[in-house]
């Protein structure tokens, strides 16, 4: 079960963030998650990975994740102790595999007026976002129930064991 | 209620009599798709989870395309991963070196995918195959590894955006020119979540390898899946790739599914295709295409042609016709990747392999390569490539500081030839 209050900085990156971004493609013989952690944005940022404390939380604008379908990406940013993702909108196949591996991400507006070492407390319930820092309260959309399912499970593997044995539709 | 194909694929799938966008289904899969990058990680998962066997040994395809031949130590132990999981599933599509190919142009050949097919792969190029009327979309490695438990996926049904393209395509024009303009036109996020139908009297005559081109750089405006209804292109091509590997089992059973007449779509755009030049896309987004008269100042350190978006034979067929009797430039190293080893052969059989030989380029084994920056072409910093490949982000063929330009082959053996980026008229 997902920790479901974070708290944490924020590294603030731009718009298009894309997977060669998050974790180059010459990682990608890798798999072990505190290993491609080590490699975490460096592309944009090189001292990213030194950088993160646990529960840190990166902010972006708009079409994170963008590009391939590697999975590394969340599990680099998982890997490298990220507790959270949140920007304006995400890629498709990368906003499944963060629910899929269990990386919280929201869907906020605002992150425009978020700055870099602003410190947040989210609540992943309600689908609030505190800025401790500027004081002010940020409201993302809520999950479909069918993404809450995934979430509340901590990933996909763990819903489909959950599934009825005969598969079927849930 | 009228529905569009993607909606009548998703809702055949999920045992629903129909399907609206938005509703979320755990639909079944025809074929379940992973690569030497992306099934590692999918194969750990699967062994987590505990599960004994997988859903149908027909139904998956596992093939090394990306860093193999093994680049390094490390691609060489995942591609093991994969050919050890492979021989003790009894995985009968598996592909390595020797029978793999570029999966996007290997699946299609070898007839894994057929009209009305509902398609996963862990590469968000999968969605190539709606050039043959296939429902197929990107997925994550967690995914994959669930599909190859259950035989399902959980998918989200999206809306779709309707793209007609009418007018006459000028000599040079292409399936990857049409496509590049649309991004151009819509944005890297301009399909956000969405399916892309791409029709119109100029997609009528669109032939088959052209229409792999459009739909596989779907993503690369963000959509889930591309789509082109099934005409008499596809079908002659399906009855021409027919598979022998597992007949009567993969997505054996091919499917007349049209869109509706006044089916629901959440835009429509329509394009005169006639005032359309050869596109090129400048790093570092696909969508940032620039007319060719202004970019013929960029000299190019190489040039790559090849990858699952233009790697085919009529790729290869249009960049010989160029290089025929000349010499690339010899400040650019000209690179020439065949997607399969059928099309290798193909290529050899019609004495292209020795044109692009004798005129100074090399010709790889089929490989990802350099598409990716994993091997036979890395870029090194401040350097410039063209390719014939599908994304050029900041890093995407090597070093952080080095730039890719996207374009149609045509463009790129003109461009080999001058050491610059040139339109086809000014070499033949
Ligand atoms: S050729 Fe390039 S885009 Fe296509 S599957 Fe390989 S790495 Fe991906």
């Amino acid at each position: 079960m997902n920790n479901l209050i974070l708290k944490g900085k924020v590294f603030k990156f731009g718009n298009d963030v894309n997977t060669d971004e998050i974790i180059a493609a010459r990682y990608l013989n890798l798999t072990d998650s505190k290993e491609l952690g080590a490699h975490c944005m460096e592309t944009l940022e090189p001292e990213f990975s030194k950088k993160v404390s646990p529960g840190d939380i990166i902010v972006a604008g708009r079409n994170f994740g963008c590009g391939s379908s590697r999975e590394h990406a969340p599990v680099a940013i998982k890997g490298v102790g990220v507790s959270c993702v949140i920007a304006q909108s995400f890629a498709r196949i990368f906003y499944r595999n963060a629910l899929n591996i269990g990386l919280p991400i929201l869907e906020v507006e605002e992150t425009n007026s978020i700055k870099n070492n602003d410190e947040l407390e989210i609540n992943l319930v309600k689908g609030q976002v505190k800025n401790i820092t500027q004081n002010k309260i940020y409201q993302s959309e809520a999950f479909p129930e069918f993404m809450q399912g995934l979430i509340k499970k901590s990933g996909l593997s763990n819903w489909v064991k959950d599934l009825p044995r005969k598969g079927g539709k849930k | 209620m009228p529905h569009t194909i993607t909606e009548k694929i998703l809702a055949l799938h999920a045992g629903k009599k129909e399907v609206y966008p938005g509703e979320f289904l755990w639909a079944k899969v025809d074929l379940a798709l992973g690569n030497d990058i992306t099934s590692p990680l999918a194969i750990e998962e699967f062994q987590k989870s505990g599960a004994k066997k997988v859903f149908d040994a027909n139904k998956i395809a596992l093939v090394c395309d990306h860093f193999i031949p093994a680049k390094d130590a490390r691609s060489a132990k995942n591609a093991k991963i994969l050919r050890d999981f492979a021989a003790k599933h009894r995985i009968k599509n598996f592909y390595d070196t020797g029978l793999m190919g570029v999966e996007h142009a290997l699946l299609p050949e070898l007839g894994l995918v057929v009209s009305g097919n509902l398609v996963i792969g862990a590469d968000s190029h999968t969605c190539t195959y709606g050039a043959l009327a296939v429902f197929s979309t990107g997925v994550g490695s967690t995914d994959l590894a669930m599909a190859m438990v259950t035989g399902r996926v959980w998918l989200r049904v999206p809306k779709t955006i309707k793209f007609i393209y009418r007018g006459k395509l000028s000599k040079w024009v292409g399936g990857k020119d049409l496509i590049l303009h649309t991004i151009a036109d819509i944005g890297v996020e301009g399909a956000h979540y969405k399916a892309m139908e791409f029709c119109g009297p100029v997609i009528k005559k669109l032939p088959m390898d052209d229409r792999f081109s459009m739909c596989n750089m779907a993503i690369e405006a963000g959509g889930k899946s591309g789509i082109i209804e099934p005409d008499e292109i596809t079908f002659r091509y399906l009855k021409e790739h027919q598979n022998t590997r597992t007949p009567e089992k993969t997505g054996a059973q091919v499917r007349n599914l049209t869109s509706d007449k006044d089916a629901k779509y959440s835009q429509i755009k329509e394009y005169d295709v006639s005032k359309w030049d050869v596109a090129v896309a400048c790093p570092h987004l696909p969508s940032n295409v620039k007319p060719i008269h202004e970019l013929k100042n960029i000299k190019l350190d190489q040039v790559v042609i090849g990858s699952c978006t233009n790697g085919r034979i009529s790729d290869l067929r249009i960049a010989a016709g160029i290089l025929k009797g000349k010499k690339v430039n010899r400040t650019t190293r000209t690179i020439i990747i065949p997607a399969t080893q059928r099309i290798y052969l193909e290529a050899a059989k019609q004495g292209l392999l020795e044109i692009f030989v004798k005129s100074g380029a090399v010709v790889s084994t089929p490989t990802c390569g350099p598409c990716l920056g994993g091997h036979c072409g890395v870029l090194t910093e401040g350097e410039v490539s063209l390719a014939t490949t599908n994304r050029n982000f900041l890093g995407r063929m090597g070093d952080p500081k080095s730039f890719v330009y996207l374009s149609n082959p045509s463009v790129a053996a003109a461009s080999a030839i001058k050491g610059r980026i040139a339109h086809p008229e000014e070499v033949i």
